[in-house]
Parts: C-alpha cells; sequence; structure tokens
C-alpha cells in the first residue's frame, strides 16, 4: 500500500512562554517539532507498510528548516519526503495551505492519505477534511484505531462523544488519526544515518500549476485583524492561614444546595 | 441569512440559535437552521418556539451517523440553494469534520473553535478565538468570500430562549434523491460509551491538578464529585500522567465547561485551563501558593493543601 502522511512542523508550546505584561511570546528555547498527531501518523503508515508492504512518503508544507522534521520522519522508517517550500506560500490559511497539499499530492500513485487530527499550533484540524473533499475522497475523522486490511478497503474505529463507531472506508481515502492510533516509536541511530543521506524532494509555486492569487496570504479567505491579551479577573475572597477553616465553611455552605 | 449547521435538536444548536438570534438583531439577517441526521430529527419542530425564521431538516435512517461523503454532497446541495451569508456549526466531532469539508467545496474561510462572535460598526463578521496554544486571542475576518464560516465551542453562549413563533417561521422536511445516497464509507458498528462522564452536564465541577500530589488522591476528588451529584475534571497535567481519562479535561485541548460551582483543586490556573472555565458561575480555588494564576479568576480562594482540604469538606458536608 503506498501512503502518503502529512506533517507540519509546529513551535513545541510546551516551552513556548508568554510575558504575562506584554502578551507576547518569548522566543527563548522556542524549538520547531513535528506536530505530535502527525507523529503517531506517521507511526500508522510504518505499521501499515509492515505489514502489508508498499511505501511511505511525508509531505509537509513549511519554511526551508521543515527539512529537519521530513528528516526524522525518515529517519523514523518513511521512504520518501517532499518539501513544498516557497516564499509566496507564507501566510496561507487551512484552505491556501490545503490547496498546496492537494497539488503535492496529485503527483504521487496512493492508496490512502493520513492527517493528524489537529495541530497543536492552530489547533483548527481543518486541513485533512479540506484536503480530502478538495480532491473528493472518502474521509474517515478521528479514527482511533485501525483494526482490519482488505483488498481494497480499511477498517477503522472512529471515536466520537457519544461512542465508538466502526467504518469500512473504500481506498483511496484520507484519514485523520488521534493519538491513540499507534504509540510512536524512537529513531535508531542506523536511521538518522541513512535519513542524512537521503533526498528530499522539494517542489516549489511553479511546479504546482496553481496562481499566484490562490495561495499564500492573497488565497487565504481569513484574515487576523487583531491580536489582544485575555485577562479575565474576579477578586477572590481569599482565606490563609487561621482563616482557612472560615473559607472552608463557606464552601461547604454553598455546596449544601446540591448535595444528596 | 445566518445558517446554523447541527445534527441533533441539542443544547449545542440552541446555544448557536441564541448567539445567531442577537447577531440578527445587529445585522437585520434572517436565522435559519439545517439539521441532517437520523430518525430523531423528526422531533425538530420544537427549534421553531426559539424565534429563528426557517429550519430545514434531512432526517434519515441512513443518516443516522456521520457518512461523511453523504453528509457533505447534502449540505452542498442545500447550502447552495439557501445562499447563505454565515454559517455556524458546533465544533464537535460533527461540525470540526463536515464544515472543513464543506469550506472546500464552497472555496471559502471557516474559522475553529470560535468563542466570540460579533459584528463591528461596518459590518464586518468578527469571530474570535484563542491562538498560539491559547495564550492569546485573535479576531479573524472573512472579507471578500461567501458564506463567512465559523465552529463555536459548546458551552460557550447561553440557550436561545424560548421567545415563541415567529410569524411565517416555517418548517420544511426535505427529501433527499436516492442517488446521494451512495457512499465509499459504510458503518459497521457502533458501541455506544458507557459509564459516559459528561462533565459538561453537571452543575458542580470538582476539578483535580498535580498538587493532588498523588493518583490515589483522585478517590477523595471522586467522593467530594459524588456527594454533591457532581463530575470529577482534570487539569492536562493529570491526564497526562494517567491518573484519569482524558474525557475529564478542561480547558483548550480539553472541554469548555459552565457549571454553576467549579472547585479547582491543586490547579495552577495555566490559560490553556482556564480557557476552559473561567465562565463557571463560581469558582472556588485551593492552591497552597497563594500566588498561583487560579485565584485571579476564583471569587473564593483558599490556601491549603489540596488533599487535606478536599477531606476536611467532605468531612463537614456529612456532618451535617
Ligand atoms: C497547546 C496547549 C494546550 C493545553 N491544553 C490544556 C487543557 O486543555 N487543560 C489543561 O488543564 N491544561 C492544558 N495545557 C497545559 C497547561 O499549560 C498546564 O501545563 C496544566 O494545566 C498544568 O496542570 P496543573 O495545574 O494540574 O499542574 P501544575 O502546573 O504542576 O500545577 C500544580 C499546582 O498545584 C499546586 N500545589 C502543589 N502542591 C499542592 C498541595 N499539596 N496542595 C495544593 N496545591 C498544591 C502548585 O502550587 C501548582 O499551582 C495545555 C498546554 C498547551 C501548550
Ligand atoms: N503545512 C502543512 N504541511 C503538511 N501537512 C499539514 C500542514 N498543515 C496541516 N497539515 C496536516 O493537517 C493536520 C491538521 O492540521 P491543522 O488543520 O493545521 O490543525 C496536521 O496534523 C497535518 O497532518
Amino acid at each position: 500500500m503506498n501512503i502518503i502522511v502529512l506533517v507540519k512542523q509546529v513551535p513545541d508550546t510546551d516551552k513556548v512562554k508568554i510575558d504575562p505584561e506584554s502578551g507576547t511570546m518569548v522566543r527563548e528555547g522556542f524549538e520547531a517539532v513535528m506536530n505530535t498527531f502527525d507523529l503517531h501518523a506517521l507511526e500508522l503508515a510504518l505499521r501499515i507498510k509492515e505489514m502489508v508492504g508498499g511505501s511511505v512518503r511525508v509531505i509537509s508544507m513549511g519554511p526551508p528548516n521543515t527539512e529537519d522534521i521530513l528528516r526524522e520522519a525518515l529517519a523514523l522508517g518513511a521512504d520518501r519526503a517532499t518539501l513544498v517550500s516557497d516564499r509566496i506560500f507564507a501566510g496561507s490559511d487551512t484552505l491556501a495551505t490545503s490547496l498546496v497539499l492537494k497539488r503535492a499530492i496529485e503527483r504521487y500513485e496512493f492508496d490512502l492519505i493520513l492527517a493528524g487530527e489537529k495541530a497543536t499550533d492552530g489547533e483548527t484540524g481543518q486541513v485533512g477534511p479540506e484536503v480530502g473533499a478538495m480532491m473528493n475522497l472518502p474521509v474517515i475523522t478521528y479514527v482511533s484505531k485501525l483494526l482490519d486490511i482488505k483488498k481494497d478497503s480499511l477498517i477503522v474505529e472512529r471515536s466520537v462523544e457519544d461512542g465508538l463507531e466502526e467504518w469500512e472506508v473504500r481506498l483511496p481515502a484520507l484519514l485523520t488519526v488521534s493519538r491513540s492510533v499507534s504509540e510512536p516509536r524512537f529513531p535508531t541511530l542506523s536511521g538518522k544515518k541513512r535519513a542524512l543521506k537521503m533526498d528530499i524532494e522539494t517542489l516549489g509555486f511553479s511546479d504546482l500549476g496553481l496562481k499566484a492569487d490562490q495561495v499564500g496570504l492573497r488565497g487565504s479567505p481569513t484574515r487576523v485583524v487583531k491580536v489582544f491579551n485575555v485577562s479575565v479577573t474576579r477578586k477572590a475572597d481569599m482565606y490563609e492561614g487561621k482563616r482557612v477553616s472560615e473559607g472552608i465553611d463557606r464552601v461547604v455552605e454553598i455546596l449544601r444546595r446540591f448535595s444528596r | 441569512m445566518i445558517l446554523i449547521l447541527g445534527n441533533k435538536v441539542e443544547r449545542s444548536v440552541l446555544e448557536l440559535i441564541g448567539k445567531a438570534i442577537n447577531l440578527s438583531e445587529k445585522s437585520g439577517m434572517k436565522v435559519g437552521v439545517f439539521l441532517i441526521g437520523g430518525r430523531e430529527l423528526e422531533n425538530a419542530e420544537r427549534l421553531l418556539d426559539y424565534g429563528v425564521d426557517q429550519v430545514f431538516v434531512v432526517s434519515d435512517e441512513r443518516l443516522e451517523r456521520f457518512v461523511s461523503d453523504v453528509y457533505l454532497r447534502v449540505s452542498e446541495r442545500i447550502i447552495k440553494d439557501m445562499d447563505p451569508e454565515i454559517i455556524l456549526s458546533p465544533a464537535d466531532t460533527f461540525g470540526r469534520s463536515l464544515m472543513p469539508m464543506i469550506a472546500a467545496k464552497l472555496e471559502t474561510g471557516l474559522t475553529a473553535d470560535c468563542t466570540e462572535l460579533d459584528f463591528d460598526e461596518k459590518g464586518n463578521f468578527l469571530q474570535t478565538r484563542p491562538a498560539i496554544g491559547g495564550n492569546i486571542m485573535a479576531t479573524i475576518v472573512i472579507p471578500y468570500h461567501k458564506p463567512k464560516m465559523a465552529t463555536v465551542r459548546p458551552r460557550t453562549f447561553n440557550i436561545a430562549k424560548e421567545i415563541g413563533r415567529k410569524k411565517g417561521a416555517k418548517l420544511e422536511f426535505l427529501k433527499i434523491p436516492d442517488e446521494y445516497f451512495e457512499s465509499n464509507v459504510r458503518l459497521l458498528s457502533f458501541k455506544e460509551k458507557r459509564d459516559e462522564v459528561n462533565i459538561q452536564e453537571a452543575d458542580v465541577i470538582v476539578a483535580a491538578g498535580k498538587g493532588l500530589r498523588r493518583k490515589e488522591n483522585m478517590e477523595i476528588v471522586r467522593e467530594l464529585a459524588g456527594l454533591v451529584g457532581g463530575a470529577v475534571g482534570a487539569s492536562r497535567a493529570i491526564v497526562d500522567a494517567k491518573w484519569i481519562s482524558h474525557d475529564h479535561q478542561v480547558g483548550l485541548s480539553g472541554k469548555t465547561v459552565k457549571p454553576k460551582v467549579y472547585i479547582a483543586a491543586g490547579i495552577s490556573g495555566a490559560v490553556q485551563h482556564i480557557a476552559g472555565m473561567q465562565t463557571s458561575e463560581m469558582i472556588i480555588a485551593i492552591n497552597k501558593d497563594k500566588f498561583a494564576p487560579i485565584f485571579k479568576v476564583a471569587d473564593i480562594g483558599i490556601v491549603a493543601d489540596a488533599k487535606s482540604t478536599l477531606e476536611e469538606i467532605i468531612r463537614r458536608l456529612r456532618s451535617r
């Protein structure tokens, strides 16, 4: 099975610190990593390949340093990598990003596309379903488990608010996956060495046959017009030291209304 | 028209109706609801009591669960007919799957997980959502495209008021030709989640954080929640530590909650956590660090050990 995994470079949000005064990001120690969900998608792709054969290609759109996460994917066992990069793509929202990714994907043969449920930076989770719809592929979102691989379909579990669904989806298809689909492996030293020598295919604007007003800021219907800090503050009645017991009494008083 | 897209007659849809009516008063736009789903949608008529102009329903036993390609085909068709200015949908697994697919087909913009919607004085539709891991808020507009689409987290807005039927308001059940039901996906089974924890329904949430120190202490949290008929909430730190399942997580990457009473025990109050609970009616924080940011959003703050404070609350509640 030929599988394409869409991977995205995101800031390591756990390390992002915000200056509480200005509300701006403190850039120190600011590191770019592969979106966690995509790591799980990649692991699932590698497992499928190990089970039934085939190949795994990772594709990412981003600035040139996105190469790092593509090398990481190669070190983990991906066979090929494509970096889609061009200055004109800067400022793309999910629609423009999805269109660029669609055009890149169309250059390859595939049976399955995997994307993360969402990226940890924007948390939109839109690119997967948008790419799927643009390419007229069947889409299953929130895939929590791969249950079976058939000749031209997959059986997957989908986790939603009220329960677990089991779907059979005809290939080619696009799935967006949650963390529970797989437990990512760690790269080996030999994998890392191998990855350093591998070629990464690079595609630019001119390779995709798109018009300039379809990509980047111009191709993006959404515009950020304002960024601001929220500071909700309530004035707490504080109970410290000897007064703690008094505070507990107040809480008990409030909870009595609900106690059974 | 402001169109609300949903798959159930439920709270999240009523919350969007409430907001849409409010927006319609500012803009003069009509409010429509389009529901697509299973047979239970036959009860959709009651939505007219909330003062909307139109309700369109596609109800079919083949649409009991989210059949992605059929849902997309039907919605795209109906949305094209209705030609709405704005489409709103809950940011649940339904809205967050279908809305981006529709946006891709209609080649328009979509803003996920909005927490505020408004018009400015020039009539621009302002969509506000948390950005950069919830550390700041961003306001987004879609200046040149139509429809302008947004998903909204359940529990963000208040439920619409039952203001009664509007004159001329109508409900229509739409018939869909059979060829629309052809699909590349097939539902094999559905297992309802048991011991379903819906923290969004609870009047009282007792939420625990790393300050509870040990997984065993979660028993105390459960005990208190049980005593007051409430639910157990959690910070991401303890979900990551596997003290409790993700269903309980409150915050940016968990659930948004709005209970009558929210007790945060041993939770520091990171912005991402606060994003999910700040609109609770009453917030009680217990933390041994009096400078913990959680106190900034609290109504009652107790500077003490979380475990022993909860134990004391339980003891006093029991001995009335
Ligand atoms: C993109 C992103 C999304 C996120 N989404 C969420 C989310 O949805 N929900 C969420 O909760 N977090 C989320 N986080 C994580 C968040 O930033 C915090 O790391 C997390 O909320 C911290 O959990 P905590 O308060 O339990 O732990 P800690 O930060 O470790 O705080 C523990 C607190 O307990 C207090 N304490 C210690 N001992 C005691 C004691 N004996 N008695 C009383 N108090 C004590 C300490 O003073 C401290 O304030 C997200 C982060 C990112 C980057
Ligand atoms: N620039 C990108 N390059 C490759 N894949 C992407 C990109 N942006 C998003 N994706 C994919 O879409 C998923 C959802 O991302 P998002 O819509 O940004 O939350 C990610 O987990 C990736 O699989």
